[in-house]
């Protein structure tokens, strides 16, 4: 595009954020526009927020530049440094602009040099980026040498050279700008007090308490700190001698930095007739009240609020640029939450919303560790949270922040968002993922198909995540990740009423659906689907009902065996070659030389491809083809382990009293009478269980789904809800007994009270976890229900009702039960052929 | 298709409907090829591949209902009239398949 055909756009202001978005526009367009710049500075733009680092010598003025004189040439923009904008004339539609006179506060009201050059620059679309000034407090003899504001690059020269001929220093405003000042000026040799006129540091930031440790920190570094004192007057006749405060008193000082605040710039938006108020004005485009003129930066005044933090500014500049070249037209600015991290006084802080906004009935989650000068608070209200802290450790602000941004519900761990996960991991926070990270392993479905799930089809509950991308329909670990997922991008999760009928085929809950059962009689899984489901036999729910049927009819269920998955039609685990896995039970995993020798036979009749020992203490022959099941069993001649059923699994031991010298309680022979008694036991999931003979728990038994711990004075220790598995939980105390008799008791009656309570596929860890350990101990040891008897009775039966299936070996239910495929030979007799002409 | 093309359809006889429980599948080889047969608990017959296009699960030991079945290995779901999957852009091959005088009859190319 010729630059005849160029729009004119005229940015006033050459600072941070003036200077970006001229970056973002030529980013979209660099040929849209013909670009001309006012900056009342005389340099090119730099990085303001690292004046702290110039002052105190870290950093040389040339490392702040962000965009050299160079810059501009190249990009074809005209600059006009040293020149301030007065006026906007927008009848004409040309602006003023008038050189500033030599040594001129650029920020100051009346800098302009009557000798100097005006300037007149045509426009057709203008950006007002005036930025601010420092607030400077009535004081009197503010102006006499020896005192200085801390804004501009010539600031920090000036305050460097004169701090050489001084002994003490002060800094009047303890808010993060007067802080950095203060120890800049440390590098300087002087003594320096900071003079804060609120009762506490830092106050857009900190709370009280966390003030009052940065204090104590700040003064270990030798600064001296002043609260809740208002400065009134400088001292001194030709130069600063001191200073003294409302209360009279008075400090003795060589030099005072004024750093209390800014305000925005408005003159010339005012003086040109834009509607002005604390800042200039603007809508969610960022355009003031004339359409050809736009404003960005600490300048602004967007929604009643003004900022002076980076961030804001950097989300204002896109806005304007998308809306001027129109690459988004109708981008639109909300403002923007309040979330910083930086280092103040080497001190790591991170601090998200307003400190002062806490109201009764706010959940307030508070860590102090004084001694190492850490303090960590979070505020939460309706479950998102609206004011956090991070002073001295700040390695969760990551997450913090974005549960702040993005206003997501906080995790009920609220420990989790304040150090991390309890393995001190760091936590893994589903939004700092990738597309590309994998949320559920077990099918590999990745982050960006569940957002796509959520955005594009408008899943708004975690089954429908899981009907779309299957998704935590595996081991369902991973549902929580999902359902911070539908927080973040639904903004909602919607109460899907199917996520509470036990299946999906028939739509009950489960104590509704076990009432209409029995109320119906209903003893079959297809008479299930025929009385509430109208016929349709959904596959998916079969496996499930055919479960729930057996634990309300233990004997006499019409086992359709077409409603169980393959693995319970042969009593085997189907492996990734159709082959099966055998594993006879060994109980309490203590086995004989008879036993070894007898499953030895059969690894060799067999030709068995490999013989593995596995975690629950038995021994697994796996690459069994399906006709080879019955005879195996019959050489065996040893029960079924269930290894691949929901149903009880195993009870492993450590040694114990038999041999240990550790052992305080015979968890041998528990083990083996637990799994005597409890072989078989259908359930809601597979349950496996574990004793040990001492708080050693060499067997693990803390992280099963019920464990015995032996302890001091022959007790035992019953858990409950533990798991090692995809989850990892430690189970919790269901009670204290003094007998094998008792554990069992109590064992069967919590796995009784989770056959019949429980979600189907719910683990005992999500069950406990779901019910608490308290209401669990109500109902199961102090009977507050009153129906403990009932339930020991239902256990009961269901013990007696326990068959081994492995004797369908002997009597299959079926014919072709294990009926490898059927070979047909085609021959005359079994075939026809048909010629047909189209 | 051009007229005049002739082609060829063969149907072959694979032995008892009863050899299927009812409700279940069961796996047969013709020459060559496998084929799964699905007998549904209304008595309607289905047959498809034997594999499942994913893993090569084994189809006829999947879990039948409502026309469809769920493979046992990783529960990919088909429609047994028509071989489409539920969730993802495959299709088994089908065969038509029918009970005649208490014997399963396919119809093969």
């Amino acid at each position: 595009m010729s630059t005849a055909h160029r729009e004119r756009l005229v940015v006033i202001g050459n600072g941070m954020a003036g200077a970006r978005v001229v970056e973002e526009i030529l980013l979209r367009d660099a040929d849209r526009f013909t670009i001309t710049m006012f900056g009342a500075e005389p340099y090119g733009n730099y990085n303001r927020i690292l004046l702290s680092n110039v002052l105190n010598g870290s950093q040389k003025i040339e490392e702040t530049f962000l965009n050299p004189l160079a810059w501009y040439t190249q990009n074809h923009i005209t600059l006009h440094a040293g020149v301030k904008a007065t006026l906007i004339d927008r009848k004409r539609r040309v602006i003023i602009g008038n050189t500033l006179r030599r040594g001129a506060s650029p920020y100051g009201l009346d800098g302009c040099d009557p000798q100097g050059v005006t300037v007149e620059e045509p426009y057709d679309k203008i950006i007002i980026a005036t930025g601010s000034r420092p607030f400077v407090p009535p004081l009197e003899g503010m102006g006499k040498p020896g005192t200085f504001l801390f804004r501009t690059l010539d600031d920090c020269e000036q305050i460097a050279a004169y701090a050489k001929g001084c002994r003490k220093a002060v800094v009047v405003g303890g808010g993060l700008l007067g802080l950095e000042a203060a120890r800049g000026l440390l590098t300087h040799g002087v003594e320096v007090t900071v003079i804060e006129a609120l009762p506490q540091l830092m106050a857009a930031q900190l709370d009280p308490e966390s003030g009052d440790l940065l204090k104590t920190t700040i003064e270990r570094l030798g600064i001296h700190v002043l609260l809740a004192k208002l400065s009134s007057q400088i001292l001194g006749a030709d130069r600063v001698t001191g200073i003294q405060f409302n209360d009279g008193t008075t400090l003795d000082t060589d030099m005072v930095v004024v750093s209390a605040g800014i305000r925005p710039i408005t003159e010339i938006a005012k003086d040109s007739g834009l509607t002005v108020e604390r800042g200039i004005v603007c809508d969610d485009q960022l355009r003031t009240s004339d359409p050809d003129i736009f404003a960005v930066g600490e300048c602004v005044q967007h929604r009643g609020v003004t900022y002076g933090l980076v961030d804001p500014i950097w989300q204002q500049a896109k806005t304007i640029a998308d809306v001027m070249t129109a690459v988004n037209p109708r981008a639109a600015y909300q403002g923007s939450k309040l979330a910083t991290k930086l280092k103040v006084m080497g001190v790591e802080l991170a601090s998200m919303g307003d400190p002062r906004a806490v109201q009764p009935g706010d959940e307030v989650v508070v860590y102090r560790e004084p001694s190492r000068g850490v303090y960590k608070k979070m505020v939460i209200r309706d479950k998102t949270l609206i004011n956090a802290i991070l002073l001295g450790e700040t390695d969760t602000a990551g997450v913090l922040t974005q549960m702040f941004t993005l206003e997501t519900a906080v995790p009920q761990r609220r420990a989790d968002l304040l150090f991390g996960t309890s393995t001190g991991a760091p936590i893994l926070s589903v939004f700092d993922l990738p597309d590309q990270a994998q949320i559920c392993n077990c099918n590999g479905v990745a982050k960006g198909k569940i957002k796509d799930a959520i955005t594009i089809g408008k899943c708004k509950s975690v089954s429908k995540v899981g009907v779309h991308t299957k998704a935590g329909t595996g081991c369902g670990s991973c549902k929580p990740l999902i359902l911070q997922l539908l927080e973040v991008y639904a903004g909602e999760v919607q109460d899907d009423p199917a996520e509470h009928y036990y299946v999906p085929g028939v739509p009950l809950p489960k104590p509704e659906l076990i009432a209409a059962i029995k109320a119906q009689g209903l003893k079959s899984v297809s008479a299930v689907f025929r009385a509430l489901a109208g016929g349709k036999e959904d596959p998916g729910s079969k496996p499930g009902l055919a479960s729930l049927l057996k634990s309300l009819w233990p004997h006499d269920y019409e086992d359709e065996r077409d409603a169980r998955f393959i693995n319970d039609r042969v009593h085997a685990n189907i492996q990734r070659d159709a082959t099966f896995s055998v594993v006879p039970r060994i109980y309490g995993g203590v086995t004989s030389a008879a036993e070894l020798q007898r499953i030895a036979e059969v690894a060799v009749k067999y030709n068995v491809p490999l013989v593995k020992l596995t975690g629950g203490q038995r021994i697994d022959l796996l690459g069994i083809k399906k006709e080879d099941l019955p005879s195996v069993w019959q050489d065996l001649g040893m029960p079924s382990g269930h290894a691949y059923t929901k149903a009880f699994r195993t009870c492993k031991s450590c040694v114990g009293t038999d041999f240990c010298r550790y052992g305080l309680g015979d968890s041998i022979a528990l083990a083996q009478k637990i799994e005597r008694r409890f072989q078989g036991l259908e359930s809601p999931h597979k349950m496996k269980l574990a004793t040990t003979g001492c708080p050693r728990n060499c067997s693990e038994a803390y992280v099963k789904d019920l464990g015995a711990v032996a302890i001091e004075g022959g007790q035992w220790e019953v858990y409950v809800g533990g798991a090692a598995g995809s989850s990892v939980r430690k189970g919790d105390l269901l009670c204290t007994v003094n007998t094998h008799d008792e554990v069992l008791k109590y064992m069967g009656r919590f796995m009784q009270y989770y056959r019949e309570n429980a979600k189907y596929l719910e683990r005992t860890y999500g069950f406990v976890e779901r019910l608490g350990i308290e209401r669990l101990r109500d109902v199961l040891v102090e009977d507050t229900e009153g129906i403990c008897a009932r339930l020991d009775a239902e256990i009961d039966a269901a013990v007696a009702a326990y068959k081994d299936p492995w004797l369908e070996a002997v009597h299959p239910v079926h014919a072709s039960q294990f009926a490898d495929p059927v070979i047909v030979t085609p021959s005359p007799e079994n075939t026809n052929s048909h010629e047909a002409r189209s | 298709m051009a007229s005049g093309q002739t082609f060829s359809k063969q149907t072959v006889n694979l032995g008892p409907v009863e050899f299927i429980p009812l409700g279940e599948g069961r796996a047969y080889r013709i020459g060559n090829i496998t084929v799964a047969v699905f007998r549904q608990r209304d008595g309607k017959l289905f047959a498809t591949q034997s594999h499942c296009p994913h893993r090569q699960g084994p189809l006829a030991d999947g879990i039948v209902g409502a026309g469809t079945v769920i493979c046992p290995f990783h529960a990919w779901k088909f429609d047994l009239a028509t071989g489409r999957c539920a969730a993802e852009n495959v299709t088994l091959r089908t065969y038509p398949a029918y009970d005649l005088d208490g014997r399963i009859v396919i119809e093969m190319e």
